[in-house]
Parts: C-alpha cells; structure tokens; sequence
C-alpha cells in the first residue's frame, strides 16, 4: 500500500517536472482511482474493522477540499451575520466537523437518510442544499429551506433524503430509528445515519432505540460525533465512559478518526454494507468543533485557547487535503488558493442574494400545523380575528 | 335507494386502494400521492362524497334516542340491511383491520399488540393476519417508539402507535409535541406525520393515580395535532379510520371503561369527520357539552330531567382539538344555556378551554354563565367510594341543569 503512494507520488513529480501549469489543470479533474492509506486505524468492537488502504480519486479530494472549504466559510460567515444580528436565537456552527459530513457523503447515495441535530447547516450543505436556502433560513426569510419558519436548528431536504434539523438533544435518535424501520418495512436498500453528539450519548432514548433496533435488525447506522464538550461540559467529567462507539454493548462499533475525511467515507461505507446485512452499528467520529457549543457560548471558558489553536494546527480536515493534494500534485497551492476565494465570492453572493429574500408573509403563521383546512379556523394570538362565524 | 346505489358504486371504486403491492409501495411512498378516492357515509338521506378533505358535514339526520342502541336509530331506515352488532374494541379493530387491509403502510406499534393481542384487544389476531412487521411489539420504552413511528410517518408510513395506558404516553410528550406536533410547521410543509396516537384514558374501576390520566389536557396546547375521542362503537370505528386516513397527527382517546359496550353499526364502510361533534339528543332548554365516558352520564341524568320536564340539547363533542364550534354554536344560538361535563380536572381541562372558547364567541347568545362539570383537581384515589366523588356524577348533572335552567 505504501509502495503505490510513492509511485504515484513520483510519478506526480515526474510530471510536474515535465509538465507547465494546463497540464495539472487536466490532472485535477482526473476520475482514475488511487489508494491512500489513512493515518490512524479505526478501533472496532465486536466487528472487524475496515481496511486501511482507501479508494479515492484526485477528482473527488478536489471536491472534498472545495466543499469543506463551502462549509467553513458559511460557517464563519454566520458567524458575522450573527454578530451583525442578522441571524438571533440560536445558532450552533460545525466548522471543525466538515469531514464527517463531507466522508459520509462520498460514501452514500440520496436515497439514504439522514438526521442530525441542530448542528445541521453543514449536513444541509452536504445533502445538496443550497447556500441561499441556508442563509435566508438563518435570517428567517421566505426562500429559507423551511420558509423561514424553521430556523438554524430546523434545516430539512425530503427529497435529498436529509430529515433535519432537530433542537432537542436526542430525540432524533428514535426519529432515525423509525426512518430505518420505514427503510427496512418498504424494502428499500437502504440505510439511515442518524448522528447526536457525545452529550446526546448520555440519553436514555439512545439505548431504547439501540435495543429495538438490534431487536428488529433496523438498517440504522448510530453516529456520535464526539466533539469532546457537550455544551460546556467535557466528556470526562459527563461520560463515565468516553468510549461511545462500545456504547451499543451488543450492537457492534468502530471508532473513526472524524477529522480525516478519508477514513469517514470508508467507515460510512463500512457501516452502510454492514447495516444492510447484519443491522445496526455505532460509529464514533472523534472530532472537534472550533467554535463554541452555540454563537452564545465563547467556546473558551471551558477549554483553552491553545487547546483550540492546537486541533486547529495539527488536525484541521481542509489542511489534511490540502497537503494530501498538494504533495500528490493534484493541484498547485495557488490554485486551491483561487479555489478559496472563488468560494468566497459564492458565499457573499449567497448572502447578499438572501437578504434580498422577502420576510413571509403574515398569512404563513397560519399555513402548515395542519395538512388540510379544517371545518373551523385557527385564532390568532390575541383571539380577535379569525374566529368560526355563523351564518 | 339512491344514496346505497352511490355507496356500492364508490366501493367498487374504493377496490383498487384494496390491493397495494409492494412495488407500487416503494413507488408511492418516495412521492407521497394524495389519495383521490371517495367514500360514502352509508346513512339514507346523506349522500354526500368525502374527498379526503373532510369537509364538515351538516347532519341532517339526527338520532332522536337517547342512546344509540336500536339499529333503526343509527342506520337507514330505507336499508334493508341490518347491520352487525359489536363491542367498542371490536368496532376498534375491525377499523384498524379495514384500514390495513386497505393500505398497505399502515402498521401498528405499541407494547404487547402483537403476539399477545393488546391488552385491551383492540389489535386481537392482528399480527397472525398482517404478520409481525405490520404489528410490531416493542420493547417498554415509549419515548424510542413513539420516536420511531413519527420518524417512520416522516418517510411516508402511517403508523398506529398505541400507549397501553394514555399516562403512559407521558414519557414520550417530547416526540409528541415537538416532533409529532411540530414538524409539518418547522420543515415549511416537506414532511407531513400522518401518525395515530391512540389507548385507553381516563378515570376506570379503582385502577389507582397513575392509570387514571387524562391526557387530553396536556396535550391540548400541542400546536399541530388534532385529538378526537370516541364514545360509541359506531363513532369509535369511523374515528378510527378517519384517524388513519388524516395526513395530520391525530390522538385518538378510548375510555378504558367503555371498551365493552354494545352496538349494532352498519356494515357498509363509513368513516366519520374527525373535526365534527355528534348530536346526541336534539332538545331546547339547555347545551350540555360532553365528550367520551362523561356523555353516558349525561345520557342517565338526561333521562331523570326529561321525566322532571326538562328538554336537554346533548352534544358529543367528539372533536377535542379543534373544537366543531359550529355545531356548538348552533346549539348555543337555540338554547342560549351551556353545560359542559368533561372527565378532564377543573384546571386546563378541555372544559376550561371549551368554556373559554364559548364566552369568546358566542357571549351575546349565553343567557347565563357557562357552568363546567370537571373532575376534581386531585390524583385520582383508589377507593372506590372517594374515587366516584371524583368524577361527575349524574345527580350533580341534573342539578346544575336545575339550577342553570331556573
């Protein structure tokens, strides 16, 4: 395995030597498979664990980078929004975690599920949501993916097959099991990734689900994402054990290093042929959020500043690919530089185009608690208006 | 004559809903159809079609007994068919066994509804027809399984899930109000729950505190759920399926204490409004507004006021959530006296909203303060006599009437 990353480093070499700068253009839309070795092996229980070795292409870790680096800039670029107060209540970020969300992709179709919780503008991004839906979603405008009547903790794409965007801390765990026993009762191939955090972990309904889903052989993938602080509270001093992944005890579990975008995908992959055949299974991400619990919180009260700077240095995903690209030859540093920028653009353009969006209407208090009109109507909060008239 | 023709034409209608097999299944599930077929309310001189809009429908034939025993109250007095008589449980089942036989995603969920039956019957041989994937036996964990049938009507699938006692169902109020309730609402309408929430409730035979909740308080103020309680074997049966049919969320509440009684109902296929209240007795001196056990205690202080001279207007209001304040309306509008007698406590109770609602709208009509009949606001005690002091009881209908009427 190695062997075949230095010949095709060498031959990269060879041809950069060779080659001016087209040449390289052409190399990064290059589809030919390639095995990389991912650093850390995955920790497995009750299962064997995945292969090391992972198939990948220059073509998809260029897209790997380009849509980590979308995710992040959205990310920060909330950020300002809420600082600017464009964006109120809640607003919880992901960056840091783009490679759970951007692995798993790679490694899934659409007609498989997921749910996430509220940390979800990323996952909405992965799933093939747009930017502006994002954004005008946060700023609670009516071409928000939710009509802006969901929020930052209510993102949803039925038909992309991404059920949300949930605010309370696990209860989409039941929800994803339900979504697999639906994908199981219809027959359909497919597998639901239902992920909740390290603080979630700590839920009784995880274990109800577990159980009924190792029970019913549910094609349930349970994903923590454990980014090591639930809330403001750090796993060791909330978990009696950290080792989320052999928290499903019969249910079998492998633990991923969640920063490397590489061994996500092939875990994911892993998970979803072992869901189909022998049901559910745990995957642990181990994995880390820059900013805090939620724009509310300053992230550094209960961890230090160099903890932080220190993941960001030695672990950051977008850094991983950049370097995987750059020593491979894929891509010059100028280029995925152009690439940042380019992204930025799209960002601020996103942005500007969602301002623009009109806030809804008043009408749309009123649209959607009920699928169908009833024989009566519904009052408005001060009972005046829209009451059931006699003829 | 008509109105039967139009009902076995709709049947044969009807027929191609009878049959879904798996692969339409998978087809439709992704795209969610709105179904298009009508079914008729086989009752003579009601010929009308309900598209699954459920419009509210103006009785024009009402039932003139008391209580609904005689087949020639309830059904068609043109029809010669004489109906079938049931249990409310049976009437329950044969409504979730039409319905599953109908539509291919219904399931059921709740504990001991498989293999055991229900506890109350209601899923009897469900499972040996259907087999074990359509009748699920959970685990006892309610929060999970309450979960996963919204997370599996979030896909398309219409779960029944069935809390075995509706105190139970206390557990999983986070999925029900935040998940069940809200999500049509927070995903700007891509995900509809077309879930049915049902069990037993209220006060029974000295089952002690815990077991004697009634839920339909607490639920009430759930944004995005309708709630409807059954009474009678005919409505138990049409509710039932209408709950089925809904794409809302419905709750429906059984009594556990009315789950025996007898009923003659037709045998045609009907499925009643979820959204609409059931005259009971047509009278004019007094609205008495009830709902579930409470309306059979109604119906025994109605006898004792109608051997008094009194003419009592009773209404089963059937529809908990959101009230028929039409038909209420009408009713207030004639007698212009209400009486609400609920098996809810005084506080937040369905009758506190109820009462709220009438001196809302209808105030210019009330000759009289709204009077409300509730339980006490007390854990429900376990003997027997402190527990009938507990609910309402007939004689303390009769007086109020009396003094409201005087």
């Amino acid at each position: 395995m190695a062997l075949s990353r230095l010949s095709s480093r060498s031959n990269g070499l060879l041809r950069s030597a060779a080659a001016a700068v087209l040449l390289r253009r052409t190399i990064s839309t290059d589809t030919s498979p390639m095995t990389i070795d991912i650093s850390l092996p995955f920790t497995a229980h009750l299962v064997e664990p995945p292969s090391r070795a992972v198939e990948t292409s220059p073509k998809e870790l260029l897209s790997f980078y380009r849509d980590m680096v979308v995710m992040r800039r959205m990310e920060i670029a909330a950020d300002s929004l809420y600082k600017a107060k464009l964006i109120r209540g809640f607003c919880h970020l992901y960056d840091g975690q783009e490679a759970v969300a951007i692995g798993m992709e790679a490694a899934i179709t659409k007609q498989d599920a997921i749910i996430t919780s509220y940390r979800d503008h990323c996952t909405f991004l992965g799933r093939g949501g747009s930017l502006v839906e994002a954004f005008s979603e946060l700023m609670g405008r009516k071409a928000g993916c939710s009509n802006g009547k969901g929020g930052s903790m209510h993102f949803y794409k039925k038909d992309a097959g991404f059920y949300g965007g949930h605010g309370i801390v696990g209860a989409q765990i039941p929800l994803g099991c339900g979504l697999a026993f639906a994908q199981k009762y219809s027959k359909d191939e497919a597998v639901t990734f239902t992920l909740y955090g390290d603080g979630a972990a700590n839920q009784g309904q995880l274990f109800e689900a577990l159980n009924i889903a190792a029970l019913w052989d549910l094609p349930a993938i349970l994903v923590c994402e454990n980014n090591h602080y639930g809330m403001g509270t750090a796993e060791w001093r909330a978990a009696k054990s950290p080792a989320y992944f052999k928290r499903g005890d019969y249910v079998p579990g492998l633990k991923v290093d969640g920063m490397d975008v590489l061994a996500v995908k092939q875990a994911c992959k892993f998970a979803k042929e072992h869901a189909l055949k022998n049901g559910p299974i745990v995957l642990e991400m181990d994995t880390y959020r820059y900013h805090g619990h939620s724009m509310s919180d300053p992230g550094s009260t209960y961890r230090t500043r160099d903890e932080i700077s220190g993941v960001r240095q030695e672990r950051d995903p977008i850094e991983r690919v950049r370097k995987l690209i750059v020593s491979h030859d894929f891509a010059t540093e100028k280029e995925l530089k152009d690439i940042e920028k380019e992204v930025r653009k799209e960002v601020d353009a996103a942005i500007a185009e969602a301002k623009e969006s009109p806030v809804p209407d008043q009408s749309e208090l009123f649209t959607n608690i009920y699928v169908k009109g009833l024989g009566t109507e519904s009052f408005g909060a001060d009972r005046k208006e829209l009451r059931a008239s006699l003829p | 004559m008509s109105a039967i023709l139009q009902g076995a034409g709709a049947a044969t209608a009807l027929s191609p809903f009878n049959s879904v097999d798996s692969k339409k299944l998978a087809a439709s599930r992704r795209s969610l159809p709105v179904r298009v077929g009508g079914y008729i309310v086989a009752r003579s001189g009601v010929s009308k079609s309900f598209p699954s809009g459920l419009r509210v429908r103006r009785s024009e034939q009402l039932i003139a007994n008391a209580v609904a025993t005689k087949a020639d109250g309830a059904a068609s007095s043109t029809s010669s068919k004489p109906g079938h008589e049931l249990l409310l449980f049976e009437a329950l089942q044969e409504g979730l066994e039409e319905e599953m036989e109908r539509d291919a995603r219904v399931c059921v969920m709740g504990e001991d509804v498989g293999h055991y039956g229900g506890s109350y019957k209601v899923t009897k041989d469900l499972a040996k027809k259907f087999g074990d994937l359509r009748v699920l036996d959970t685990p006892i964990c309610e929060n999970a399984f309450t979960g996963m049938g919204i997370g599996a009507a979030m896909t398309g699938l219409r779960p029944v899930v069935e809390g075995m006692n509706m105190g139970f169902l206390l557990l999983a109020f986070n999925q029900i109000s935040n998940n069940c309730g809200m999500l049509h609402y927070t995903s700007g309408g891509q995900f509809t729950i077309p879930i049915v929430i049902r069990g037993p409730g209220g006060v029974g035979r000295q089952l002690g505190a815990e077991h004697s909740q009634r839920l339909e308080s607490y639920f009430q103020s759930i944004p995005g759920i309708q709630m409807v309680a059954c009474s009678t074997p005919y409505n138990a049966k049409g509710l039932m399926k209408a709950a089925i049919r809904s794409e809302n969320p419905v709750i429906l509440f059984e009594h556990v204490l009315l789950y025996n009684l007898k009923e003659r109902i037709p045998d045609e296929e009907y499925v009643c409004n979820l959204e609409e209240a059931e005259m009971v007795r047509p009278g004019e001196h007094v609205t008495i507004l009830t709902y579930s056990r409470m309306r059979y205690h109604v119906m025994q202080a109605a006898k004792t006021l109608v051997n008094k001279g009194f003419d009592p207007e009773v209404i089963d209001i059937r529809s908990l959530k959101p009230f028929d304040l039409y038909t209420i309306g009408n009713s207030v509008k004639k007698t212009h006296r209400v009486l609400i007698v609920e098996e809810c406590m005084r506080t937040g109770g369905i009758g506190a909203s109820l009462t709220a609602a009438i001196n809302e709208n209808f105030h210019d009509y009330l000759d009289a303060p709204v009077v409300c009949l509730s339980s006490q606001d007390v854990p429900t005690p376990y003997a027997g006599t402190l527990e009938e002091w507990t609910v309402v009881q007939p004689a303390q209908i009769v007086t109020a009437v009396e003094q409201l009427c005087l």
